[in-house]
């Protein structure tokens, strides 16, 4: 199934990657650069999920979840955060600011493309 | 289509460059005492940047070296490091090798791990993270990426590894016809959800397909716990359920479908004690695999299941409270904005520009083609002009504007050209950093103007001199510590480079607060090289110009840093072929100053079209002060041929430029003759006589040196309007040729001109 995702990542190699895996995955992709960015971006679109980095310049990760969360309209949009650590520590910090779940970065495409279809069909 | 892998990986390496320069930009601030937790970030999250792209192209040396730096700022970021002056030392090392490393990845180096260990040890032990190095490196794998879809070859072997949709030819899982599974392994599973998991995000009928897409799942959905419809909270988790799979995977891929949820749920998963006969499932209930597809969208609230021990899976796995919320409408319509989590950041509006790269040629090709533009246009302007049309004419008026709209165009494509001088400057503190460590110096280098725009060309040629004048002053300009204590100044060194626009050029000063140089060493070591004779008379400036000279070395034994091979003879001629002059000022004890002015552009300049001796000749109008007309009080004779012009009560020396370039012999009056003033970088001025000022216009630079090599007093040539080709002076280089041989003339210093 085709899913919508916005992915948002202050590096834009990683946007340009996650750009690539999930279009050819088939799905629509919008990207944004920081937690505002994204926000913005959100407000346009009705993506089947996000995907988002922590460390960002202006809104970080989790102000974004945040921010996301708090909008009844976007409160049930699943999240998946981007990590490069998987320690459990940053697990219970992301699922505590509403991520449903994670994806260590480097990702492998069709991880990733499981992933997406695990929280969001 | 073109590798997109290639694409990225190409422009991974070009963001890299962009987070070496915050990278630098961040820990300047920190060397320069600034702690704020933000600078740290952008240090931390360069690094950490570097590291995420590094580890997608399966770069392994960077990602090591950027993981054990990262793990120190980390320390920093958390507070638990409070880096010194050494530390940050340290870390600009880090910085610079971790440049070395990307160039060398890019460039398909290797750069040996001795060259790295070292700084790495240093870190660990001033930051004191080593312990949990071993640990967190196996955390964090590198693997390359294959975006190779089409070929599940090349793909990772990834156990579990389910069929995905969308995903094209990874291999459907074929378990129905794979005769091994007769004789399945499998799991029981219980599965209860808390009311969190629903608030995380996650939906149970999504867990429970990637759950099917591991092997043949038998769904049983517990409702018993549902209570009466008038109990019910939507919000609150009801459902459970028992599972059944058969499959061949390991109970890690099985939990790894229920990763995200860990914690969320009540979950189980036995294996089977006994193969079941796959051909014969229990017939309780539909496989999840015949769940309809208007599943897919679970919006209604009508679908909150009945409390049914029928125990069908069919019912709704999940989501009793999607859109069954106890707020009313009105509340869930209105529209709120979302408040930025961090004050700072709604703060900070500035969306990051939008860029495209352009390859460079292309814009040469540009740059060439406005030059063409702006030669024709001057030509049509004269055949306008030479036909006789009235100046307010619709010709003449269109003309106008074309040549405004030329104009425009030109500054718009020299902007695309210009960059600003900052990454100059940072290599630059790179090589004050190397050469003082080498040397045992302790130098800091302050920088200022560093977003002063020059052209890319010109960044680049720059870059040689530069690192050379730079060494220079670390090595030679600047005393010991010990030396600089004994004489009352700070034991730190410091070095100053600056990049201003002043008039129509760019200014570069390199100076050093360090022993000035000692003119006297200097003129003994020109006699003991025979540049010059015992006998000759040398004012300040002319010592300070044989440093300039070719092979010339004060340091009395070589260092390993200035060397011998480039002196400041190639400096000079390196800045001369920029269309730039250099020179020095300096002063014992205090230090030295090294200026360099350049032009802004190596294309195009504003000229003065002149006449002189049957010549015509572009003067570049930055050069001109202003212009004369000579009377006999403003005229004085110093000798035979040597005049100077008294302009509101100082005296400037009057050169006669049709003289000076030999077209014709020094005239026997210059009463009612046309001057030029022309100012120059030292301060110093001079009167160039002309013939007559024809025009003021923008002319193309076109180079001579590839054909004639470097002429005394010019600086290139340019084609006029008529065709007519013109040389353009070099005013500053032609006033000093001619003072050179009037005052001195046997003086080789000339030689190195």
């Amino acid at each position: 199934m085709s899913l919508e995702v916005l992915a948002v990542d202050d590096s834009r190699t990683m946007r340009d990657m996650l750009n690539l895996a999930l279009s050819s995955a088939g799905f629509t992709t919008h990207l944004a650069e920081d937690g505002i960015h994204g926000l913005e971006v959100l407000e346009g679109i009705e993506p089947d999920v996000i995907i988002t980095d922590i460390n960002m310049p202006r809104m970080d990760g989790f102000g974004f979840m945040d921010a996301v969360r708090s909008e009844d309209k976007w409160s049930r949009i699943p999240i998946l955060v981007l990590t490069t650590e998987s320690a459990d520590e940053l697990k219970s910090k992301a699922r505590a600011a509403g991520a449903t779940g994670w994806i260590v970065k480097p990702f492998d495409p069709t991880k990733l493309v499981k992933a997406l279809q695990m929280v969001a069909g | 289509m073109s590798d997109p892998m290639a694409e990225i990986r190409a422009s991974f390496f070009i963001e890299c460059e962009e987070l070496l320069e915050s990278l630098q930009d961040g820990l300047n601030l920190m060397d320069n005492g600034d702690s704020d937790s933000e600078t740290i970030n952008v240090v931390f999250r360069a690094v950490h940047s570097i590291k995420g792209g590094a580890g997608a192209f399966g770069l392994d040396d960077l990602v090591h070296f950027a993981h054990r730096f990262e793990t120190a700022m980390d320390e920093v970021r958390a507070g638990r490091f409070v880096p010194d002056t050494e530390a940050i030392r340290v870390f600009f090392s880090c910085a610079d090798l971790l440049g070395d490393l990307i160039r060398a990845a890019r460039d398909g180096h290797v750069i040996p791990p001795e060259k790295t260990s070292p700084i790495l040890d240093l870190l660990d032990k001033l930051v004191g993270c080593e312990e949990e190095e071993d640990e967190e490196e196996l955390e964090f794998t590198p693997a390359a990426l294959s975006f190779d879809l089409g070929d599940t070859a090349g793909l990772p072997d990834i156990p579990g590894l389910p069929s995905l949709e969308g995903v094209p030819d990874l291999a459907e899982t074929d378990l129905d016809s794979d005769p091994k599974l007769v004789a399945a392994k499998g799991f029981d599973i219980t599965f209860k959800p808390e009311t969190a998991l629903y608030t995380s995000g996650n939906e149970p009928l999504y867990l429970l397909r990637a759950l099917r897409d591991l092997g043949d799942l038998e769904v049983e959905c517990l409702t018993s716990q549902i209570p009466a419809l008038d109990a019910l909270d939507p919000d609150l988790g009801h459902l459970s359920w028992k599972l059944r799979i058969i499959t061949e995977e390991p109970i890690e891929s099985v939990r790894e479908v229920f990763e995200f949820v860990d914690g969320l749920c009540t979950l189980d998963i036995t294996p089977l004690a006994t193969p079941v006969d796959f051909s014969a499932p229990d017939d309780d209930g539909p496989s999840i695999a015949d769940l309809p597809n208007e599943f897919n969208t679970p919006t209604s609230p009508s679908e909150v299941p009945a409390p049914d021990n029928s125990a069908v899976s069919t019912t709704e796995p999940g989501e009793p409270n999607k859109e069954i919320t106890k707020e009313s409408p009105k509340q869930t319509t209105a529209k709120e904005t979302p408040k930025p989590a961090s004050n700072k950041a709604s703060s900070a509006p500035t969306q990051p520009r939008a860029t495209v790269r352009v390859d460079l040629e292309r814009i040469d090709r540009l740059v060439n083609l406005v030059g063409e533009l702006v030669i024709n246009q001057a030509m049509l302007s004269q055949s306008v002009t030479e036909a006789g049309i009235a100046p307010n004419s619709p010709v003449s008026t269109g003309l106008e504007e074309f040549l405004q709209l030329t104009r425009d165009i030109q500054e718009s494509v020299m902007m695309i050209r210009a960059q600003p001088i900052k990454s100059l400057f940072q290599r630059m503190g790179r090589i004050v950093r190397e050469s003082s460590s080498s040397v045992g110096k302790e130098v800091r280098l302050h920088t200022a103007g560093e977003n002063t725009e020059v052209d890319k060309t010109v960044i680049e040629r720059l870059a040689d001199p530069l690192t050379h004048m730079i060494r220079n002053a670390v090595d030679h300009g600047l005393e010991t510590p010990e030396k600089r204590e004994a004489a009352g100044k700070p034991r730190e060194g410091r070095v100053t480079m600056t990049a201003q626009h002043r008039s129509g050029r760019i200014l570069i000063e390199i100076a050093d607060d360090g022993a000035g140089i000692n003119r006297e060493r200097v003129r003994e070591k020109a006699i003991e090289k025979g540049l010059i004779t015992a006998e000759m008379q040398l004012n300040d400036a002319d010592i300070d110009g044989l440093l300039f000279m070719p092979g010339f070395s004060t340091a009395s034994e070589i260092s390993n840093l200035s060397g011998r091979g480039v002196g400041m003879d190639v400096v000079k001629s390196s800045i001369q072929s920029l269309g730039g002059r250099i020179t020095i000022t300096s002063v014992e004890g205090e230090g030295t100053t090294f200026s360099i002015s350049l032009p802004l552009t190596l294309a195009v300049l504003d000229g003065m079209v002149v006449r002189v001796g049957g010549e015509t000749l572009v003067v570049p109008l930055n050069a001109i002060l202003e212009t004369l007309t000579l009377t006999d009080d403003d005229l004085k004779a110093l000798g035979p041929e040597t005049h100077v012009v008294q302009i509101r009560g100082g005296f400037i020396p009057l050169l006669d430029l049709g003289a000076e370039l030999g077209y014709r012999p020094p005239q026997d009056s210059y009463v009612g003759g046309i001057v030029l003033l022309i100012g120059q970088e030292d301060g110093n001025r001079a009167a160039l006589a002309v013939d007559a000022i024809e025009d003021q216009r923008q002319v193309v630079i076109k180079g001579l040196e590839g054909s004639y090599g470097r002429v005394p007093g010019i600086a290139a040539a340019t084609i006029l309007g008529d065709g007519q080709i013109a040389l353009i002076l070099d005013p500053t280089d032609l006033v000093s040729q001619a003072s050179g041989k009037t005052k001195k003339r046997n003086l080789p210093v000339q030689l190195a001109g």
